[in-house]
């Protein structure tokens, strides 16, 4: 994984996330405060608007930059927890222009990490958590287990997507969601669903090449 | 006197607690709600610029609504390198009230941090 990867996988993000922009919304209206999509929309534009400049960095910068912008333009919960979640991501990728499977497993890990710690959220609250960390772990698993990157991430997937439908059976202890208590059952989570978006994209970048 | 800054994801409500405590105390209260365009959400920048414009060497306390209003301030204070800023987990109008009277009659912000503890169980009837 080199820069160049990790710049068309940004893109390729802020794509995937502006065409379902009013998906997330929908998901996000019937137990948030409606503005998901939009808002990462809003956010991921002005990433890609950024991204040329990003063109000659290491991949840790690279990673800083998207988080810095996003914070900066999100306006809701998805800013500072997606946007932790990138710096974080960079501060483990300081320098590199190369990545290891490891190292990119590593990386994950910490953005994961990064969201638990500004989101002071676990596993099991209706989060983006519940796509993201079980996808850590079969890719993980997966790694230790000889596969290569995209195999091991394509496990990663498959238990993302686990993880949005396990959403829907739970009720929400974080976020907006839980002020509607049961209420929010039967209803997938929107940050588990972009959470699995970015990672779908990821693979299919991976898969390209 | 300290500063209170009010962080809200609505324009209108932060600036409408500004405009309550004003009728209670001449503090150095002020507005970061919002997003730039004025839409709801929260902005790292507009915190950032009203704790500034609030900032004295007698601190600053913080009072957000919830959610990305409390994370972006946290954000916000992980890159500030200003001593004595306080978030502080109250009620916004009430705490906003109290804080603003407090901060007036001359209160530090560790007096009015342990103070607004007492808006959290306050009941108005």
């Amino acid at each position: 994984m080199d820069t160049k990867k990790i710049l068309a996988i940004i893109a390729a993000i802020a794509k995937k996330i502006e065409a379902e922009k009013d998906f997330l919304t929908q998901l996000d209206n019937e137990i948030g405060d409606g503005d998901h999509g939009i808002n990462l929309a809003r956010g991921f534009k002005s990433v890609e608007e950024k991204l040329s400049t990003f063109a000659d960095k290491d991949i840790g910068a690279i990673l800083k930059g998207v988080g810095t912008q996003l914070v900066s333009t999100v306006g809701g919960a998805s800013g500072p927890l997606y946007g932790t979640a990138f710096m974080k991501a960079g501060n483990v990728c300081k320098g590199k222009t190369e990545l290891t499977d490891a190292e990119f497993a590593a990386a994950l890990e910490a953005a994961i990490n990064g969201v638990k710690m500004r989101g002071k959220a676990v596993e099991g609250e209706k989060t983006m958590l519940d796509a993201l960390c079980p996808a850590y772990k079969a890719l993980k698993d997966g790694l230790d287990a000889g596969k290569n990157l995209v195999d091991a991430l394509s496990d990663g997937v498959d238990a993302a997507a686990n993880g949005v439908e396990y959403t829907k059976t739970i009720i929400a202890t974080k976020g907006r969601a839980s002020y509607l208590k049961e209420r929010s059952l039967g209803h997938q989570d929107p940050g588990a669903t972009s959470s699995l978006f970015m990672l779908q994209t990821m693979l299919e970048v991976l898969r390209e090449a | 006197m300290v500063g209170i800054v009010i962080v809200s994801h609505s324009q209108k409500l932060a600036e409408g607690i500004v405009e309550i405590s004003r009728m209670m105390a001449n503090a150095p209260i002020a507005a970061a709600g919002g997003l730039e365009d004025g839409s709801l959400g929260t902005s790292y920048e507009k915190i950032l610029a009203v704790i500034e414009e609030v900032y004295s060497a007698d601190g600053v306390a913080i009072l957000m609504d919830m959610g990305s209003a409390v994370m972006t301030t946290e954000m916000v204070l992980e890159d500030f390198d200003k001593p004595n800023v306080k978030m502080l987990d109250c009620p916004l109008v009430e705490g906003a009230v109290l804080a603003a009277v407090e901060s007036a009659g001359g209160r530090t912000l560790e007096e009015i941090s342990t103070l607004i503890e007492d808006s959290r169980t306050t009941k108005k009837f």
